[in-house]
């Protein structure tokens, strides 16, 4: 709707069709970036404050640094608008060239990745690093699907969906370490404590509009947050819970000594650490893969259409008998319960939880994830968890600049593909062919 | 106050009785009441702000009226005051509508749109939802009927071929008739009563005359209607009953023939009738 | 007595703070529709740069006095001005009229990167500093116990105020306002009576950012510890005052603002500090579930 002053200067429309602009513009263009650049970098990156040994504050000058950075803007400015034509960085919806290979090749894409992950444990000759890097991917990958439920079906924008995972953890962290209560007893609990909460919140919010949902979401998880942090003769404030039982293969637990009431005795192998880290890679993948089955199986039927009526026109679903509080609520007990068994494997696995585990960025990242998967897109999702958390894990040589990067990744992939990696929407049912549904009629809810 | 109207109970299918609603000092219903009757299409015609459309939304549960009663009778059953239903309720009691600014599910398939319109009957044979995830209810059967009632609906408003399109790619006209086609599905064996707020907005003289026919079809499978319409050539061809609101309150209730004549009504078109259609 | 009028001087010039930052929030939020998640690290940097500033003056021996207060808030706001109109055009412009999360998550990338570029640029460990302002005025005394108001809080408290009308002048009297009030009720009715819509928005978040620099100045004479992390508490407390006063409200925003400030101060006082952010945020739900758009928020009227 702003297209028409979109370009100040009105000159150059088109973007990518064009010749690319004349040398003469393009330094220009480059020279404004690099003055801007040089008015936010001087006071902040020139200026360094810096405690002096006496204890008062002191300023360092750096001004190389702002020359530096200056200089990368102006070239990389000129580098982007000499190949791409000035208005290459513009959000499209349009699938770029691989998403459409992507989608050409989406019926062997997602069993392709399922049975890479399948196999990775084996490619990898357990290989720690590697196998915990994947556990670290499903888990952000179900967490993702999980939030999916909410927002990107139903339409229900949850800033605070970290709060599930937190009540889900600590409950199991709480139900094993004082009651003794096994694993596969504590999981069940803690997707159903998380989504008694679910609930709980719910209720009395959802029939808030968009933003003051969103608000109210994000309060709800600092709370818990702050609750699990301060009641100390509860959860150890911040020292956590520690001494948390490792999960058992059916009974049978994970140990070094061999004996034949272990895993290693009872199949015979030979004792080794990596046993229990397969265990837990297989153990994620599988509830990963449950909370998949269950999200996929339901938008095939009335619930989930419902979800998804709801995202777009909640007046018209009213006017068709759908009640609405219920598929709402629905929606987000479920998501909330899948956060709560994420949570419980979070608090197995570390053996160890503390409140700074489920911080607030922790919910923006489950979000990033799902926008930039793409809102609804069960595959889209999953790639969006790959590349963000395994992408940062990869970028740990970058050191204190990796969280930059990564929130600078964020910004442009998301001003790029606003829509996300697959913008597009499957329908659940058709008479003949499905068909994609492009990403511009698909609504996003307002609730 | 006033009764309604002399005629028998068991005629009717709605009974409006006094209903007023204000927004803050205005009224923009004044004690309005008319019945209408089963099997019959009744009109609800009147100026620009004269009020129908508030009346719908009363009527249909999106604004609880400030006084006055909203009856429904169905036959065989207890009258419902509806005045006292939540929304949806009242959608389940056999009240669908459909809306002036079309509202369709625009990102999904006109198909899908359909079934969403049967949400109630296909959750309760999913066995809310947790027997057909599991695989254990007779879930599949009953989505088969749903497609079926679908593809029947689809086929009387001429969309069997749009079926898998998505409901927002539709023309504006298919959108009229899948909104009234997703109204038709809405109650097991179709609704009791059908609103339509202005279902002929925006159409061309050919489907109008489409949608007219439709309506009579609809008429005819046993579902009362109940119109607002601006399209005077659509109101005067099929309506049984015509009520005529301005200024929020009820300023005739007649025959299609005797409105047209009614000195009042005339009045209270003129002035508009000179700039429209 | 006493103590409670103490609570209640703390708890005003916080919650000042506080609606600074709500307003920007707001403006932001009436204008464009979106939640600037930035907004908080916003103001992180306006006390960051009115660190530097003083830190400059220092150097040069002119930290003295009202004028190098002046030439703080100055220099701040127009830094941190600078930043907010780069942070529109590069980061939300471009997706403007698409879909209502995808600048929610820049926003959230961008406040990342804000906080992280700070770390960087100015290092983890929390900066303090002398106080500019020590003392203040003795209101009254019960007792053993003082009531005081400190000069940095009637600064507060007065530059606030003046802000604000200056602000509220801009908004109701010039061209500007008008057109800002323009593109809120409809964006696409404003570009088409001839009011350059891109221009408006970016002024708001000019102005907004102008505003959370007064609030980190502020936050800075009255605390004189920062770090790179403040802003997001402090940008989620505004954000909370804005939704408790009705988003899009701009005296909803102060007077939220006033209220969470003195909320968590009274809470703080009587109760425990560690629950103060509990009570900020559950008395923001129980607002909410009973007025579903805050407390001046104007009430949604559902068109069907």
């Amino acid at each position: 709707m702003t297209q028409a002053s979109d370009d100040r200067s009105g000159e150059s429309r088109g973007g990518l069709n064009r010749p690319p602009l004349p040398i003469p513009r393009a330094l220009r263009d480059a020279a404004i970036a690099a003055a801007i650049a040089f008015g936010l970098f001087a006071v902040m990156v020139g200026l360094r404050t810096e405690v002096s040994p006496t204890g008062a504050l002191v300023l360092r000058q750096r001004w190389a640094e702002v020359a530096m950075l200056c200089g990368i803007v102006f070239a990389g400015r000129l580098a982007l608008t000499l190949w791409l034509g000035r208005r290459a960085l513009r959000p499209t919806t349009a699938p770029g060239p691989w998403a459409v290979r992507l989608q050409q090749a989406g019926r062997f894409f997602a069993p392709a990745l399922l049975a890479a992950a399948l196999v990775l444990p084996i490619v990898s000759g357990g290989d720690r690093y590697l196998l915990d890097l994947g556990i670290l991917v499903l888990t952000y990958v179900m967490l993702g699907w999980g939030l999916n439920i909410v927002v990107g079906l139903a339409g229900l924008l949850d800033l605070g969906y970290v709060a599930f995972y937190g009540i889900g953890a600590y409950s199991y962290a709480l139900l094993s370490t004082h009651f003794g209560l096994s694993f596969w007893i504590g999981l069940p609990l803690a997707g159903i404590m998380a989504a008694f909460w679910g609930v709980l919140l719910g209720f009395p919010v959802l029939r808030l509009r968009g933003d003051y949902l969103a608000i109210v979401t994000l309060a709800f998880g600092e709370i818990i947050r702050v609750v699990l942090n301060n009641w100390v003769s509860l959860t150890g404030g911040p020292n956590g819970v520690s001494g948390i039982p490792r999960p058992s293969f059916f009974g049978l637990p994970f140990s070094m000594s061999g004996e034949p009431d272990t895993f290693a005795g009872f199949f015979g192998l030979e004792p080794s650490p990596s046993h229990r880290v397969i265990f837990l890679y297989y153990l994620i993948l599988g509830l990963a893969l449950l909370t998949n089955w269950v999200t996929i199986r339901l938008r095939r039927q009335p619930l989930g259409r419902a979800w998804e009526a709801l995202r777009e026109d909640e007046i018209a679903c009213r006017a068709l008998g759908i009640n609405v509080t219920v598929t709402k609520l629905s929606a987000f007990a479920l998501g909330a319960m899948f956060g709560g068994f994420a949570g419980a494997f979070f608090a197995t696995r570390q053996a160890f939880v503390s409140p700074e585990s489920f911080t607030f960025i922790e919910s923006a990242i489950i979000l990033a994830i799902v926008v930039l998967g793409g809102l609804g897109s069960q595959v889209g999702v999953a790639v969006a968890a790959l590349v963000m958390i395994g992408g940062f894990e990869l970028f740990r040589d970058l050191g204190e600049y990796r969280m930059l990067v990564f929130g600078g990744v964020m910004v442009v992939i998301m001003i790029l593909r606003p829509r996300g990696l697959v913008g597009t929407r499957t329908p659940s049912v058709a008479l003949g062919e499905k068909r994609a549904i492009g990403g511009d009629l698909v609504g996003e809810g307002r609730g | 106050m006033k009764p309604p109207a002399a005629r028998a109970h068991r005629d009717m299918i709605l009974e409006v009785a006094n209903l007023t609603m204000r927004f803050g000092g205005l009224t923009a219903v004044d004690r309005v009441s008319f019945t209408a009757l089963r099997g019959e299409i009744t009109a609800l015609i009147g100026p620009n702000g004269a009020g129908k459309t508030t009346l719908f939304n009363c009527i249909t549960g999106f604004y609880r009226p400030s006084e006055g009663a909203i009856r429904l009778h169905r036959p065989g059953a207890l009258p419902v005051d509806l005045h006292r239903l939540a929304g949806y309720r009242i959608a389940r009691s056999g009240v669908a509508r459909t809306f002036q600014n079309i509202r369709l599910f625009p990102g999904m398939t006109a198909l899908e749109n359909l079934l969403v319109a049967q949400h109630n009957t296909l959750m309760a044979a999913s066995g809310w939802a947790v027997g057909a995830v599991l695989g254990l209810s007779r879930y599949p059967a009953a989505e088969r009927a749903a497609i079926e009632v679908a593809r029947r609906w689809l086929l009387a408003t001429h969309l069997l071929d749009r079926a898998d399109d998505p409901a927002g790619a539709l023309p504006y006209g298919a959108q009229r008739r899948l909104e009234i086609a997703r109204a038709m599905c809405s109650s097991p064996g179709g609704p009791a009563l059908l609103c339509l707020d202005e279902p002929a907005a925006g159409l061309n003289p050919r489907e109008s005359e489409e949608l007219a026919r439709l309506l009579l079809e609809i008429r005819a499978d046993g579902t009362s209607i109940l119109l607002i319409e601006h399209d005077m050539g659509v109101v005067m061809k099929i309506s049984d009953r015509v009520v005529v609101l301005d200024h929020g309150r009820r300023i005739a209730d007649a025959a299609p023939a005797a409105v047209r004549s009614d000195p009042k009504v005339i009045a209270a078109y003129l002035g508009e009738e000179g700039e429209e259609e | 007595m006493a103590y409670a009028l103490q609570q209640l001087i703390n708890g005003i010039s916080l919650g000042m703070i506080y609606g600074l930052i709500a307003v920007g929030y707001t403006m932001v939020y009436g204008i464009i529709g979106m939640i600037n998640f930035a907004h908080g690290d916003v103001f992180m940097i306006g006390a960051f740069i009115a660190l530097i500033t003083a830190l400059l003056l220092s150097a040069g021996g002119m930290l003295d006095g009202p004028a190098a207060i002046l030439l703080m808030l100055l220099i701040s706001m127009a830094f941190t001005a600078f930043y907010g109109w780069t942070m529109e055009r590069v980061a939300y412009r471009p997706l403007r009229g698409s879909f209502r999360l995808a600048p929610l998550i820049t926003a959230i990338g961008l406040s990342i990167v804000l906080q992280n570029y700070v770390q960087v640029s100015q290092g983890a460990r929390v900066k303090p500093m002398e106080a500019l302002l020590p003392g203040g005025i003795e209101v009254m005394r019960d007792g053993g116990f003082v009531v005081q108001l400190s000069f940095t809080q009637m600064l507060i408290i007065g530059v606030t105020l003046a802000v604000l009308a200056v602000f509220t002048l801009l908004v109701t009297r010039t061209p500007l306002g008008r057109a800002m009030r323009a593109c809120e009720q409809d964006r696409k009715m404003a570009a088409l009576l001839g009011i350059d819509t891109d221009r408006t928005i970016s002024l708001t978040f000019v102005i907004g950012a102008a505003l959370a620099a007064v609030a980190g100045t502020m936050y800075l004479l009255r605390y004189g510890v920062i770090d790179f992390y403040i802003g997001f508490l402090a940008g989620v407390k505004a954000f909370t005052a804005a939704v408790l006063g009705g988003i899009g409200s701009l005296p909803g925003a102060v007077l939220g603002g006033l209220l969470i400030g003195l909320i968590e101060t009274f809470w703080s006082a009587y109760f425990s500090v560690q629950y103060k952010d509990v009570a900020a945020f559950s008395i923001l739900v129980l607002t909410l579930i009973f007025l579903p758009t805050g407390l001046l928020g104007r009430q949604e009227v559902e068109k069907v």
